[in-house]
């Protein structure tokens, strides 16, 4: 009915195809317009968010650098962004070590009370944010982690978690055991297994549980608000002032450049995936 | 071989050990080597995460700063009757002042003041101002003094309040999170109904949730039937214009809406340059529920089309062929033959949504104005700004109940296995 329409399709039918496309693409300008807006006007000579009638005319006079330069030369902006940047690889590396280990141990059809634990583990991307938020917020200030880069590198890395063992089990579904046996069987130890055999095979699973964790990690910004103090100020949390109190044209420079780097993840995830699928034999080519 | 398995009637490995024995042995091995791989990340959860949760159950009944800032006068109070309408004793007064002599030393009285403020209005001032004076009190006659002090020190509504909130555990936090309060004259009871900020608060969080998930399932499921149902290469194509928003920073979207809805930004200007609407009736599209709604409808979209999707793919087309062959219009059809096979699809993307909905707090901050805010909004505010965390902590309870219900209904329905990403 969607794919492509019969020879002999009536007219209404003809009618409801075509407005049916008509609706669709709607929906999709609606789901892309304004990611896709706020690169050209990111590019504002004037410090206003609409288009300017110099920009409408494509005027090159109508367009600048001058809010990426801000980002670049502002100490608010960089602090932020090399906070992110020591943040999000810290908590990335802590989450996908646990998760890795821990999605192998809960892929075993051996282990107890599995669906509970696999629950308790899940739970930190079902709780709000704002409830991990509060809750870590009273705790790490009794034992002293209210305020420090420790601190919030480990809620993080708890944040990032789920997402690791979510890929990790789903790519060790069509793990065959065998392998590790038959390892076993030709004299090599579980570590050599493991790093030799299994890990080079999970790995498509592995690494984009680890840019989901890094991605939950770099854009998060509630429990970094509540949890952190001036001196770990990330770029979320500096995009969240600015817009809340002076709303600078920056913010869309520094939004721009966030879309790029989702780009470039999409892109890493899509070839894993279809590495991934090539490895299983699921589709060919 | 065959002999022994004829000779002796239990089945034993090569060493002699009974084969059951033997595979109970290794399963069991087996069982803890996979728990000690799980274990870490067990551990680390329930230190960084669960410990946390379990702080903030704790916070929201805890109430231990009366009987430790006032550890003689709330025993003495044991023996005063508060529904008598008088005021307490002499020897009441007495560890009084001798438990705010030390209180104020310390410093505490001002942070007993503040909790009990929360309960009755003018406490805080009324604890600053004894504080300051209590070192200077003569033996003998305290309540005399006390009245001196403050009038407020012999209205029987002062000790009431003391003596309520005297025990270690209180139901009060939750109390004021549902807009309810206990008096000694008239009991539980709930507070007329222009004070009720909070169950206000939940049922627009509600209101909101419900809505947003309608758009989200009315947008997403032509989408996800579109992409289900288009050759391989077209709908992977596609599906990149879904991808990309998901992928995208949440604070990226949330900026590009605050930017086009504004009254000076890209759609007012569009809309106005068309001529639908003139330059002085500009639309009020931000900073209120149209702008919450809009914006999350937006966000949350993503997490509708994908298990959507993953339903709609497994549906064989030969279903709607077979219907169609016997007679069925196209609409029929699609609605007693495709339409029933999704539902599950339905069921998990609205879950998910709502789910993720009613925790929502960034969003709602930037676009939603006072009018499109919500019940997270109110815990962040108590915790950093009005620093009433009992209650922030009640709140995030009663909120956390609901999520966890939702999600325990989510797991009865899809399975946790089955949550997939991307």
């Amino acid at each position: 009915m969607a794919s492509a329409l019969p020879p002999y399709a009536s007219a209404g039918q003809r009618a409801w195809f075509y407005s049916f496309r008509i609706i669709c693409g709607l929906i999709f300008f609606f789901l892309i317009f304004p990611v896709l807006i706020i690169i050209p006007l990111s590019f504002n000579a004037e410090d206003f968010f609409t288009f300017t009638p110099k920009m409408l005319a494509l005027d090159p006079e109508g367009y600048s650098l001058k809010h990426y330069r801000d980002f670049f030369t502002n100490p608010d902006w960089q602090g932020a962004m090399w906070n992110s940047i020591a943040i999000a690889p810290a908590a990335t590396i802590l989450a996908t070590g646990f998760g890795t280990l821990a999605a192998i141990g809960l892929s075993q059809s051996n282990m107890p009370f599995r669906s509970a634990v696999m629950a308790l583990l899940i739970s930190p991307m079902i709780v709000p944010l704002i409830i991990s938020a509060a809750g870590m917020y009273f705790f790490y200030s009794r034992i002293g982690l209210q305020g420090t880069y420790m601190g919030v590198v480990l809620a993080h890395a708890a944040l990032g978690t789920p997402f690791v063992i979510i890929t990790v089990t789903a790519t060790l579904v069509g793990f065959d055991q065998s392998l590790v046996r038959a390892a076993a069987n030709l004299g090599a130890d579980p570590v050599t297994t493991f790093f030799k055999v299994q890990m080079p095979l999970i790995l498509p699973g592995v690494i984009s549980g680890a840019l989901f964790a890094f991605i939950t990690s770099f854009d998060e910004v509630v429990v970094v608000l509540f949890l952190g103090s001036a001196a770990q100020k990330t770029l979320p949390w500096q995009m969240f002032t600015g817009l809340r109190e002076q709303i600078s044209p920056t913010i869309l420079a520094v939004a721009t450049l966030l879309v790029a780097i989702s780009i470039a993840l999409l892109t890493t995830l899509e070839l894993l995936r279809r590495r991934s699928e090539r490895l299983r034999g699921l589709t060919p080519g | 071989m065959t002999d022994t398995a004829h000779t002796s009637p239990v089945l034993t490995t090569q060493d002699g050990v009974p084969l059951k024995v033997s595979i109970a042995r290794a399963t069991r091995r087996q069982k803890f080597r996979a728990f000690l791989l799980v274990s870490p990340l067990l551990l680390f959860i329930l230190i960084t995460f669960t410990a946390p949760i379990v702080d903030m159950l704790y916070r929201s009944v805890e109430n231990d700063i009366v009987s430790e800032t006032l550890p003689e006068t709330v025993v003495a109070l044991e023996g005063w009757d508060e529904s008598s309408g008088e005021i307490p004793g002499e020897n009441v007064f007495a560890a009084l002042s001798r438990d705010l002599a030390i209180a104020a030393e310390e410093k505490t009285h001002t942070r007993l003041g503040s909790r009990l403020n929360y309960e009755n209005p003018g406490m805080s001032s009324l604890f600053r101002k004894t504080g300051r004076r209590v070192g200077r009190m003569d033996e003998g006659n305290y309540t005399e003094q006390f009245i001196d002090i403050d009038a407020d020190w012999g209205a029987p509504k002062t000790w009431q309040v003391i003596k309520q909130f005297s025990s270690p555990i209180t139901a009060g936090y939750f109390l004021a999170a549902v807009d309810a309060e206990r008096t000694p004259e008239d009991g539980l009871q709930f507070k007329p109904s222009d004070e009720r900020i909070y169950l206000f608060l939940f049922w627009r969080t509600l209101l909101l949730s419900v809505t947003i998930t309608a758009m989200c399932i009315l947008l997403g499921y032509p989408i996800a039937f579109l992409l289900s149902n288009l050759p391989m290469r077209t709908s992977n194509l596609l599906m990149i214009l879904v991808l990309l928003p998901f992928w995208t920073s949440l604070l990226v979207r949330t900026s590009a809406w605050k930017v086009l809805l504004q009254q000076q930004g890209v759609i007012n200007d569009t809309l106005v340059w068309i001529g639908l609407v003139g330059d002085d009736s500009r639309l009020q599209l931000i900073n209120n529920q149209t702008g919450t709604v809009i914006a999350m409808t937006h966000i949350l979209l993503p997490f509708m089309i994908l298990p959507l999707f993953s339903v709609m793919k497994t549906i064989s087309p030969t279903y709607m062929r077979a219907a169609k062959s016997m007679g069925a219009s196209d609409w029929y059809a699609f609605w007693r033959v495709y339409f029933p096979q999704t539902v599950p699809g339905i069921g998990a993307g609205s879950i998910l949504v709502f789910i993720l909905s009613i925790g929502y707090y960034i969003t709602p901050e930037l676009v939603g104005g006072t009018s499109g805010i919500f019940i997270s909004n109110r815990i962040a505010y108590h915790i950093s700004s009005s620093l009433n965390w009992g209650l922030a902590a009640a709140l995030g309870v009663i909120l956390l109940t609901v999520v966890l219900v939702l999600y325990w209904l989510y797991d009865k329905i899809v399975g946790i296995d089955n949550v997939k990403l991307g």
